[in-house]
């Protein structure tokens, strides 16, 4: 038990991270820049992804031995969608003004790739619990994603965070960062700064690399 | 027998033409236009063309520092994309907003697509379409030129905190006793009151308190001294203008009452310093000449377009930046034929190439593919 506890930490900051699927694999791009305006926005959007990846992820898990090759797709748009609809009534319950500005974005996550493609890639291959703490993983990390793009675009755009006034009644917005191509500016100048770090972690390593050849 | 004989490949002739002296020309050719800008608008235009050339040779010199970029501080292509820019900000533009357009202008613009003569777009016109889409209010709002008192008094919108909404010059006019109508561009003017300004108002700007941009005038001199030493290709300007008098012309003859004269649409609003300026950027623009005639029509007839049919005043910066991206396909459409091929073979049918009629592959021409000759590998040690 002890020996297993590692590795599925490890499989869990695989999709945090080292597979973010917001910064590293470029996918679910149109919940990404579509409702990143507010950060309340987009950490309900991740959150809702993220309930429907995990269960949906098990479930085709448990599934995956009784699951016919030639429609497993079909079953696994029958799974997520039914857990879409579940998160999509919850949303509408908890909160009427965040259902209208998510808006369409709620049901499209039946056909978002970052769920399809764990299905596919993972969920259909492994037991119930490694396909369960992968999903969250994955979750947290376009969570992560969306609520980066979302805070500097609130914060810009409306001079708030999570609706709580930053500069005062005087801010001057930013119309642009509530505007599409804010999100495509917002999320560019991230992936920057994620390649920037990462190109940054192997100069160093390469160097210390060299130093340790040279002594 | 002991003077070594140098052997290089082609340029041989070599000019004194080097991308910092042209530069340089263009930076002076650039200087009375901006202090007559000054003498218009005092210190705050003063304010403005310091701060946002001053954001520009920042962020350049940030990038340049890093490594990953071409060109030099000293090679003054950051200090004519800070003063264009400057010059087609309101005068009385926030200071804070005017750093924020010299720093995306630069950043966006020219360094992430490797620096200087690698950008797609005139950085300028980049740095003023995001200021115009993210302050749409503020880059809209004008003053009057030629107020008694501007060399000592800013406008009070210029001295803006970072982050903050800028003050209303309409107050401050009122106090002037100037109608806030005074502040409108001509172009404004004509859009949205239906009011045409007189020619010598917009050629001169001395009269009355025209708000109108750096006198059209005095670029049209500066950039003849520019065409006449070959700084600057005198075509692209002459097609934009040609173009827009045309497109103008035809439908001021179609319906006169309608649309304003040929005359005002050349000499309001930037155009003639979108034309001479903005638009011949080396970079961004074709280098064949029959590409330049076809990009300065397009960016001329654009802008007519844009001008009478949307919802903007004005139209050169977005028809400069359309035609900025279309250049690469108008220099592929365009290619001259080599010399020496005649009249008579120009185009063989069949052999065509869809963008570039003159095109003739290899086998329609017989040319023989010599065959491949391999050397021996070397032999291991």
């Amino acid at each position: 038990m002890s020996a297993a506890a590692p590795q599925t930490w490890d499989e869990f900051m695989e999709g945090v991270w080292k597979q973010n699927p917001t910064f590293v694999m470029i996918l679910g791009m149109c919940p990404t820049l579509a409702v990143t305006v507010s950060a309340i926005n987009a950490i309900s959007m991740g959150l809702s992804t993220a309930l429907v990846l995990i269960a949906s992820c098990g479930l085709v898990s448990m599934m995956r031995n009784v699951t016919p090759k030639e429609v497993r797709i079909a079953v696994y748009i029958v799974i997520i969608a039914t857990f879409v609809t579940a998160v999509d009534y919850a949303i509408q319950a908890i909160s009427l003004a965040l259902y209208d500005a998510l808006g369409a974005f709620i049901q499209l996550i039946v056909v978002n790739c970052i769920i399809l493609g764990r299905a596919e890639a993972h969920a259909a291959k492994n037991p119930p619990w490694p396909a369960m703490v992968n999903a969250a993983g994955m979750g947290v990390g376009f969570t992560i994603g969306l609520l980066a793009l979302g805070v500097v675009r609130e914060i810009l755009g409306a001079g708030t965070l999570f609706g709580i006034s930053l500069f005062g009644v005087g801010f001057q917005p930013w119309v642009i960062m509530v505007l599409p191509p804010g999100g495509f500016f917002v999320l560019g100048a991230w992936l920057l700064f994620f390649s920037w770090l990462e190109r940054r972690k192997l100069r160093r390593q390469s160097s210390a690399t060299e130093v340790a050849h040279h002594v | 027998m002991t003077t070594p004989i140098e052997i290089r490949s082609a340029p041989h002739v070599q000019s004194a033409k080097t991308v910092e002296m042209i530069m340089r020309h263009v930076v002076y050719s650039l200087l009375p236009i901006c202090a007559f800008y000054v003498f218009q608008y005092g210190v705050s235009a003063l304010a403005s063309i310091i701060v946002v050339t001053g954001a520009c040779l920042l962020t350049e010199r940030f990038f340049v520092g890093t490594g990953t970029q071409a060109g030099r501080l000293s090679d003054y292509s950051a200090v004519i994309t800070g003063l264009l820019l400057a010059l087609t900000l309101p005068p009385g533009f926030p200071l804070w907003m005017g750093a924020v357009a010299g720093i995306v202008a630069i950043a966006l613009g020219k360094a992430l697509f490797g620096g200087i003569g690698f950008n797609v777009f005139n950085p300028a016109l980049v740095g003023r379409a995001f200021v115009q889409a993210a302050f749409p209010t503020a880059i809209a709002t004008y003053t009057p030129s030629f107020l008694p008192g501007r060399f000592t008094e800013f406008i009070p919108s210029t001295l803006a905190l970072p982050l903050m909404i800028p003050a209303d010059p309409a107050s401050w006019l009122k106090a002037k006793s100037l109608d806030a109508l005074a502040g409108a561009t001509p172009l404004a003017k004509w859009k949205f009151d239906g009011v045409l300004a007189n020619a010598d108002e917009l050629l001169t700007s001395l009269s009355g308190h025209m708000a109108v941009g750096p006198s059209p005038l005095l670029i049209l001199v500066c950039g003849a001294y520019l065409a006449s030493r070959r700084f600057m290709d005198w075509r692209i300007p002459l097609a934009i203008l040609g173009s827009a008098a045309l497109t103008a012309s035809l439908l001021y003859a179609f319906d006169a009452a309608r649309y304003p004269n040929p005359f005002f649409m050349l000499f309001s609003g930037g155009l003639i310093l979108g034309a001479v300026y903005m638009a011949t950027d080396m970079a961004t623009s074709p280098v064949t000449p029959k590409g330049m005639w076809v990009y300065g029509a397009l960016i001329g007839l654009l802008t007519v377009v844009i001008r009478y049919y949307s919802g903007l005043p004005e139209g050169v910066m977005y028809a400069i930046l359309i035609a900025n991206a279309a250049s690469p396909l108008i220099e592929r459409i365009t290619q001259p034929v080599p010399f020496g091929r005649g009249v008579l073979d120009r185009v063989k049918k069949r052999a065509t190439y869809p963008l570039n009629p003159g095109y003739i592959s290899r086998e329609e021409a017989n040319a023989v593919t010599p065959k491949k000759r391999f050397l021996p590998n070397k032999p291991k040690k």
